[in-house]
């Protein structure tokens, strides 16, 4: 166990490595100008210059590069250009909102999506499975911002439940912060769930076909414990890595969601970062997300470990 | 208690949170904007997102430009000129002073406009400080400002949102925490999401009406459109939807007023390029434009077309835009006369906002009918500043030209349209030291026809501001003179 979580460790150090060294590169290529973007037409060419040299453009590549990369081990993430804040302060309010929008879309779509998976594979064949089947494959097909902007009017405008969008901070209140997040996780939620179910379905599907499940169930076992004392804890793999690569995309590749419902999250950061060539920002940010989706995917490695005893002898 | 009853509890708690909010908008209004700034420091920056909350709230200059684009007094009370038209003589309020409660005097002008014409400045507008040859304070509430030539448009010039007067004490964290003279006080920035103004108790001036302003960055459409129906905002000064304007002309509840801004809107060309460096091709181009397609087109009829590189809600503005009416068989014979009777190929390079993606679009459709091919390049703005804007590679874009009174770009040798002409930099030399202003006005109205004539540019139209706020609302600008949403006026009917 020991030796395979090691291995695993330094797989991560050495993708994180090749990750800043490739998004370093990507934007030194990309082409405009910081200062020039934030002076506008009008500023003539002197003021660029001062503004250049105050952001510290004017330095060679690998000197900026490895004042970044020895910045961010001893935790200073450098000043953003455009706010002029440091970028960990960025992340951080962001975080706040993205975060628990993440953790509740995640936890409302397994609670939808694994018992209708169950559900689903325990009456394969019957209409009831088809009838989920079908609704799943609608789930997936419903782009999540359609859907977002759909529940929009009907819960906000036409029915004045919840406020259209927008964060009011958790200052505001534990629950008018948590309302305002509610029609966005729903929104992200629902086609995750649709995919999750039906990964739950067929990994079940497959598992309940071994010649385990029949010898249980050939010794009398009653069918619900054969599901949840065999049948469910090596059915998990799949659903655990795609939960995995779920909560990555959940924390940063929601920015369509926060853009219908105006909030101030992560995947808004790096947009808007990126149009306005804030380069600190946009390299710090992407390779903290590189870092959190490596470090959940080494989580889940660790996690079929505990699920499957198997793995921990190698 | 009972976990059902406290359960109710908490339901009946927030229903009533829900509702009360609706009530409690008496003097307190919430804008929706669609751009966030990057920092609230309007003299070290561009961005019209800047200005849009603090000019005229949070910061104020010598003078002010109002709701019809006049100079006003603001924190001068008065000035005189001396005869030679070289120097000013500001004479400020007694008794101002700034939200941390240091006091206004002269010594701060002068700071302020010494550290905007420094050689390290950042100012996005060093150009209005170039005249400047000297400030100095007479005592504390006189400043003399010395010019090193005649400029009428200097009072102008110190109304713009880069011209405030800042505090040597707050100046360095304006960005983060503004520090200004204004009937409200900055409270906070909640990045990404909104920013709040509350009322200065210690005005110099006026009260303004309103406790607290909150502007909400929204700016996708479908957003803002939700935004205003649900009531969590009451106010849009320019909705970035207009296809969505029919829905709130039709609705009682909402106040729509159409009015115009600072954005010419132009089709951008590049006059130092074959061939559009003959005026014949120029003018082919101008008569193959049919504007009103354009504007109900690309943005769904709300739009004022225009013949030259001026606002129509100015008093000196010239209707020119029948010079070269839309007339595509003129178009195809001019084109023939210039040597393309085929017509000839070019680029359209076009940023990202919906005038030009749409609009562009339709040009292309319109040129295309006289034989010019044009070839859609879409760009980011950082492309477009880089290609287009430093390196004039380009022959063609559309872009708007959002800064006010600024005619004057035709007259600079280095600007992207590569324009010279000796006629016009000698009307603009003139104007710079004519400080009457019927003579101004006279001296505008002959730059318009020039540029006009000349082609230099596709004029297209003039951006509209599409002002929809509660009906119940009052005292929002129906014009855009400058970029800034000034509150000063803004009031709820009781």
């Amino acid at each position: 166990m020991l030796s395979y979580a090691l291995r695993r460790i330094v797989i991560v150090l050495i993708t994180l490595l090749a990750a800043s060294v490739i998004v370093f590169a990507v934007l030194e290529i990309v082409p405009g100008d910081p200062a020039r973007l934030m002076l506008g037409m009008n500023a003539t060419e002197d003021t660029v210059i001062a503004l250049r040299q105050q952001m510290g453009l004017d330095q060679p590549v690998l000197v900026r590069y490895l004042a970044w990369i020895g910045g961010m081990l001893t935790g200073d993430f450098g000043r953003s250009y455009t706010y002029s804040v440091p970028v960990i302060e960025l992340v951080r309010e962001r975080l706040v909102v993205s975060l628990p929008l993440a953790l509740m879309a995640l936890v409302l779509s397994t609670v939808i999506a694994i018992p209708v998976g169950i559900f689903s594979a325990a009456r394969r064949g019957t209409a009831a499975d088809a009838g989920v089947m079908a609704a799943t494959q609608l789930g997936i097909a419903i782009p999540n911002f359609w859907f977002a902007i759909l529940l929009v009017y009907v819960f906000a405008v036409m029915l004045r439940l919840v406020p259209a969008g927008g964060f009011p901070g958790w200052q505001a209140g534990f629950w008018p912060a948590l309302v305002s997040l509610l029609l966005p996780a729903i929104a992200l939620a629902l086609p995750q769930a649709a995919i999750l179910a039906r990964v739950t379905r067929s990994a079940l599907l497959d598992v309940l076909g071994e010649d385990y499940i029949r010898t249980a169930r050939a010794k009398g076992l009653p069918a619900n414990l054969v599901l949840r004392r065999h049948a469910l804890r090596n059915a998990l793999i799949p659903v655990l890595t795609i939960l995995g690569l779920q909560f990555a995309f959940l924390l940063a590749g929601t920015i369509i969601i926060e853009n219908v419902f105006y909030l101030p999250g992560l995947g808004r950061l790096v947009f808007q970062a990126i149009t306005q060539r804030d380069l600190i920002v946009v390299e710090s940010v992407v390779l903290l997300l590189v870092a959190t989706v490596v470090i959940v995917n080494f989580l889940v490695d660790l996690a079929y470990a505990w699920a499957d005893p198997r793995l921990r002898r190698r | 208690m009972t976990t059902s009853f406290k359960t109710i509890l908490a339901g009946a708690a927030l229903a009533l949170a829900l509702t009360t909010s609706a009530f409690a908008a008496r003097t307190d209004l919430t804008l929706g904007v669609a751009l966030e700034p990057p920092h609230l420091d309007p003299t070290a920056g561009a961005a019209a997102a800047i200005d849009e909350i603090v000019y005229a709230n949070i910061f104020e200059g010598l003078t002010r430009i109002g709701s019809n684009g006049a100079v006003q007094p603001a924190l001068a009370e008065s000035w005189s000129l001396s005869d030679d038209g070289l120097t000013y003589t500001f004479k400020l309020h007694d008794g101002i002073k700034f939200h941390d409660g240091t006091g206004l005097d002269a010594g701060d002008v002068v700071f302020t406009l010494d550290r905007a014409r420094a050689d390290d400045s950042t100012n996005a507008q060093k150009g209005l400080f170039s005249a400047i040859e000297s400030v100095e304070a007479v005592d504390d509430l006189t400043v003399r400002v010395t010019l090193s030539r005649p400029q009428g448009s200097f009072l102008y010039n110190m109304g713009w949102g880069d011209a405030v007067i800042v505090a040597p004490e707050s100046a360095d964290t304006n960005k983060e925490n503004p520090v200004g003279t204004g009937p409200f006080k900055f409270d906070n920035w909640a990045k990404g999401s909104s920013a709040t103004i509350v009322r200065n108790p210690d005005y110099w001036g006026e009260p303004v009406a309103l406790d607290t302003a909150t502007f909400r960055f929204i700016a996708d459409p479908a957003a803002a459109t939700a935004a205003l129906l649900a009531g969590d905002v009451q106010a849009f000064p320019n909705f970035p939807a207009p296809e969505a304007v029919p829905q709130f002309e039709a609705d009682p509840r909402f106040a729509v007023v159409i009015g115009s801004t600072e954005g010419e809107t132009i089709l951008a060309t590049n006059n130092g390029k074959e061939p559009f460096d003959k005026l014949e091709v120029r003018q082919a181009i101008a008569h193959a434009l049919d504007r009103q397609a354009i504007i109900d087109g690309a943005m769904f009829g709300l739009g004022t077309p225009i013949g030259s590189h001026f606002a129509p809600h100015h008093p000196a503005y010239v209707e020119l835009v029948e010079t070269y009416p839309y007339n595509p068989e003129e178009s195809k014979r001019l084109l023939a006369e210039a040597g393309y009777p085929d017509g000839f190929k070019a680029t359209l390079k076009l940023p990202p906002p919906s005038y030009a993606r749409r609009g562009g679009e339709i040009v292309a459709a319109q040129l295309r009918e006289v034989g010019i091919d044009l070839e859609i390049i879409p760009v980011e703005w950082a492309q477009w500043l880089d290609q287009v804007f430093k390196a004039k590679d380009y022959d063609l874009t559309i872009v708007s030209h959002t800064e006010p009174n600024d005619i004057g770009i035709y007259a600079r040798d280095d600007y992207y349209f590569d324009y010279h002409s000796p006629a016009f930099k000698a009307v603009m030399a003139e104007l710079d030291i004519t400080a009457d202003e019927d003579q101004r006005y006279a001296l505008l109205r002959k730059a318009q026809e020039i540029i006009a004539n000349d082609a230099v540019n596709g004029f297209l139209f003039q951006l509209a501001k599409n002002g929809i706020w509660d009906a119940n609302v009052e005292g929002l600008w129906a014009n855009s003179p400058v970029q800034a949403n000034d509150l000063t006026e803004v009031r709820w009917k009781d």
